[in-house]
């Protein structure tokens, strides 16, 4: 063969519109760990301002949760959370090979009741935040 | 349609094969017109076909060619072709390629789904041309149904992918049966019970084609992961009794390798494209239990 052709990396994520369910669960399970991760570690350097003074710890407490933002990052937080446990346990089960020719249905399901619980959360998160 | 491109590809064609002879020259210079009129009566009556047919359908076709001058570049290429019913994919190529430009390459053979030479890459998904219904696609009649190559493997013309390194993979795993014992009496058979059988029954289909080694996002990142066809393959004889306890342990060796199945992220794209209807997924997952039940020990 004199020479060919390769595409390159189009037909990876260039090609999204086209990806069905399991390769969606997929993308959104990897992101929402990482971004566990990433929370927590932010996590651990506010509980850690514990160990200066109990006033500190506070007053990083009432400064963080008197931003809008923030509020609104602990719903999207709960949203991630919420999705990687249910969608981590709908893995679980396909590792036990149970369900398998329902693996799109349970990603649905997953996306579905999570979307349910954080709309239900939103009320208690943003209380005061506006 | 090509035909710009496809008068330069004839004078390559005379360039390249260097016959001195005058009067040969001639002669094929002949044959060469005559093709040509045929040609032209060949694009004249699909023309009048797709005038006179009540449906027709715009495919998008792919294509690529190193070895001709004005065709490196890859490019689209659309053609009208008239729907028929029970139309499939393959029969609109064989359409444009027998009536507009016989220079459209693209591999098939059996157009029954088992010689598993003509995967294709249409509307952003794996399949087999001859077994996917053009009225099956969406809004077939208006929109242009686009037909590519297989994803992650190169191109060597239009179509027609370079499937060694697939080959290569399948071959990794040791396709054939090979039992531990043989039977005493050269004319006995190795029955198999239904049991037995029925568990590798699906896995027993696959015909080759690669679609699903092509939609693995993994696969694609990793060339020396074996791909769902292999392991599937690996599953078809590990799980197989008749080839006893040893083989299954050198089979097990093959595909638990960190290269094996390890590297499968179960995101069913393989099992959704696959047009044999195996579920590649369920054989991966059941090969790493396998493996881990291989390799766990609590002594
Ligand atoms: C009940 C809670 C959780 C469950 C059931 C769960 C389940 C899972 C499962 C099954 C996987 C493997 C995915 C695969 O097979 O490819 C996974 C991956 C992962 N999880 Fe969780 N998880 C939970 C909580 C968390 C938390 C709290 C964090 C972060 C602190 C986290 C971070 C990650 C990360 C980073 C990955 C790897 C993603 C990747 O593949 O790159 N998970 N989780
Ligand atoms: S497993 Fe299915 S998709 Fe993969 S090569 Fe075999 S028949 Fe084709
Ligand atoms: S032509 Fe043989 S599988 Fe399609």
């Amino acid at each position: 063969m004199s020479q060919s052709y390769d595409r390159g990396t189009i037909e990876d994520f260039g090609r999204w519109k086209e990806f069905s369910a399991g390769m969606w669960a997929w993308i959104f399970h990897k992101f929402s760990g990482w971004v566990l991760i990433g929370y927590l570690f932010t996590h651990i350097a506010v509980l850690s301002t514990a160990t200066q003074s109990g006033t500190m710890y506070t007053q990083t407490i009432r400064g963080l949760e008197s931003l809008a933002i923030v509020r609104v990052l602990e719903v999207g937080l709960l949203a991630v959370a919420v999705f990687h446990i249910l969608n981590g346990v709908r893995l679980l089960f396909v590792d036990l090979g149970v369900g398998l020719e329902a693996q799109d249905k349970s990603f649905y399901a997953s996306l579905v009741v999570s979307a349910a619980i954080v709309i239900a959360s939103v009320p208690t998160f943003l209380a005061g935040a506006f | 349609m090509s035909t710009e491109i496809k008068e330069k590809e004839t004078e390559t064609e005379t360039e390249a094969e260097t016959e001195p002879a005058e009067s040969s020259h001639k002669t094929r210079r002949m044959e060469q017109k005559r093709q040509r009129a045929a040609q032209r009566d060949l694009e004249e009556e699909a023309r009048e076909e797709v005038d006179e047919a009540e449906e027709t359908v715009e495919i998008k076709v792919f294509r690529f060619d190193p070895e001709v001058a004005g065709k490196e570049e890859p490019r689209f290429d659309t053609f009208h072709v008239p729907f028929f019913k029970g139309m499939t994919v393959l029969d609109a190529l064989i359409y444009a390629r027998d009536h507009y430009d016989s220079s459209l390459t693209f591999r098939h053979s059996c157009r029954q789904a088992i010689c598993g030479s003509d995967a294709l890459f249409v509307n952003g998904t794996q399949c087999l041309g001859c077994k996917t219904q053009i009225a099956d696609l969406e809004d077939h009649l208006d929109s242009t149904i686009r037909i590519e190559p297989l994803p992650h493997q190169e191109v060597v013309k239009d179509l027609v992918v370079d499937m060694e390194h697939f080959y290569d993979q399948m071959e990794a795993v040791e396709p054939f049966f090979d039992a531990d014992e043989l039977p005493d009496g050269e004319l006995e058979e190795q029955r198999q019970d239904r049991e037995n059988r029925e568990k590798i029954k699906m896995s027993t289909r696959c015909i080759w084609c690669g679609a699903c080694m092509s939609s693995c996002n993994i696969a694609a990142g990793d060339n020396e992961y074996l791909g769902p066809a292999a392991i599937n393959k690996a599953y078809r004889f590990a799980m197989d009794e008749r080839e006893g306890e040893d083989r299954k342990q050198q089979r097990l060796n093959i595909i638990e390798q960190e290269h094996g199945v390890w590297r499968c992220q179960t995101q069913f794209s393989c099992t959704e494209v696959c047009p044999k209807d195996i579920p590649l997924t369920d054989h991966i997952q059941e090969l790493k239990r396998e493996a881990v039940k291989n390799n766990l020990k609590f002594w």
